[in-house]
């Protein structure tokens, strides 16, 4: 008897579940991920006119340049309303990686510098560096075969 | 287990809520005491603050009543926060004996209940109860930073940021209510696993706890003027509605209301409401006291729900155990028994 109402219960509370509205958000996500794009764009095409970078070197003080403008957004409070306007599209770009980097660091503040700070600030982008190196030595490890094998 | 009838029909004497900055635009700010302009109420840390909530809340009922802690026997306290700190430190400050209690957001008809049952049992005189809860200190706990830009889905529910407490006495004429019956809820779980749903995992916990309570006392929803759960929301509410139909107690749309759907009415950026102990407190011990103590009605059934889930079991994909307690309240009598 018992688990029936589990099982209806279930039903009734899915029957009420409001689905996500996943076509709104990918063209929310599509517009601002753009438009964050868009604005890294043209960050790098003002190192490369006005500043001694060139294509290849422009891309690091971009990334640099484009996570300070999220830690200042985060820091006002701006970017928590971006995210929850823009999904996927705030989230991916490198803004948002800063954007969980600072958003921890500020939030555990409260527990000191050593142990809050210093200890929390990678409790979000912590697993992104782990498998960003981790996907990267095996792309490494890839091409060095490739390499050795003569195919590339 | 029984029903408790308390047969002296405890008083309910003074209430207090205070209240976060962003309540301010709930459509019931009105039946709320005090109000803090930011969420850090000049404190150090949101958990600092929520006990701060808790420690305004408690004495504006202690003054309203024009009593002193020492005046009151004990204060059962709970909240969301880890070990229920927040409630204990404020203890602390208050320097009144404690009980900590914790059944997550149910917590507030927990105090409200035992409060009720050892006034009435005669090992108190004055009990006073309340509940706490943070916007940012239990998002900072259970899900993201504050300032983290992640999407909500729809289903997601704000936390209310605001703390309410009650005093509560043997029977006097003088009172907003009288505190009538309690029925202890079974925890339930219907295999929700998804923290940003828990309107839905609570539903059936609901449905139990006012199906036994009408069972075990031989009261029908006609007895009731208002049905009142905690903070199912949108989802969970109509839900559990649901539920009740099928188990044959049908209850009408303005009898059964949610505290969850109420408090934060109106505002789109709580998708799918409130959420936390503060959320039925605020409500109830604001709100629905005024309209007993008015006699706008009668008799209501207040059914506080609790997500007991932490931040541990979710992550090793427990689904998410749920529970309910009802209590229920009568306008004050004329005379006292």
């Amino acid at each position: 008897m018992a688990n029936q109402w589990v099982t209806q219960s279930k039903a009734a509370a899915d029957a009420h579940e409001l689905k996500r509205p996943v076509l709104k958000n990918c063209v929310k996500a599509f517009l601002v991920g753009g438009l964050i794009c868009t604005i890294g764009q043209l960050v790098t095409l003002l190192l490369i006119l006005y500043f001694p970078f060139t294509e290849q070197t422009a891309g690091n003080p971009t990334v640099a340049i484009m996570v300070f403008f999220s830690m200042l957004l985060t820091g006002f409070g701006l970017y928590q309303k971006l995210g929850q306007f823009a999904g996927a599209g705030s989230a991916v770009p490198v803004t948002g990686f800063g954007n969980a980097v600072v958003s921890a660091a500020i939030e555990h503040r409260s527990e000191g510098l050593v142990l809050g700070v210093g200890g929390n600030i990678f409790k979000l982008a912590g697993s992104v560096i782990v498998f960003g190196v981790l996907s990267a030595f095996f792309i490494a490890l890839i091409k060095t075969v490739l390499l050795q094998l003569g195919v590339i | 287990m029984k029903t408790w009838h308390f047969q002296s029909l405890p008083s309910i004497v003074s209430s207090s809520v205070a209240a976060g900055p962003f309540e301010k635009n709930s459509p019931y700010a009105d039946y709320f005491d005090t109000f803090f302009e930011d969420l850090y109420m000049e404190e150090k840390s949101f958990e600092k603050a929520q006990r701060k909530l808790l420690e305004t809340s408690v004495q504006g009922t202690l003054q309203k009543a024009g009593m002193s802690g020492q005046q009151v026997d004990c204060m059962i306290a709970g909240d969301l926060i880890n070990q229920i700190t927040p409630s204990n430190i404020a203890a602390r400050t208050l320097g009144i004996p404690y009980l900590g209690v914790f059944s997550a957001c149910a917590s507030s008809m927990e105090g409200l209940a035992l409060a009720g049952a050892l006034v009435d049992a005669g090992y108190s005189e004055a009990m006073l109860t309340g509940v706490s809860s943070h916007n940012a200190a239990t998002e900072k706990q259970f899900r993201y930073p504050t300032e983290y830009g992640g999407q909500k889905p729809p289903t997601a529910q704000w936390t209310v940021t605001a703390a309410g407490s009650v005093l509560v006495t043997g029977n006097t004429a003088d009172s907003l209510a009288h505190i009538e019956k309690a029925t202890i809820g079974r925890v339930q779980d219907i295999n929700v696993t998804d923290p940003f749903n828990m309107g839905a995992a609570m539903s059936l916990a609901a449905a139990d706890t006012i199906e036994r309570h009408f069972n075990q006392t031989g009261e029908s929803a006609r007895d009731y003027d208002l049905i009142i759960t905690g903070d199912l929301a949108a989802i969970g509410h109509a839900a559990v509605k649901d539920i009740l139909n099928k188990k044959q107690i049908h209850l009408s749309a303005d009898q059964f209301l949610d505290c969850g759907k109420m408090i934060y009415q109106g505002l789109d950026e709580v998708q799918a409401g409130g959420s936390g102990p503060a959320c039925s407190a605020a409500m109830v011990y604001g709100y629905f006291l005024k309209l007993l103590k008015e006699g706008t009605v009668n008799k209501v059934l207040v059914v506080a729900t609790g997500a007991l889930l932490s931040p541990l079991t979710f992550q090793q994909k427990e689904s998410i155990p749920c529970i309910a307690h009802a209590v229920s309240l009568i306008k004050p009598q004329k005379e006292g028994r």
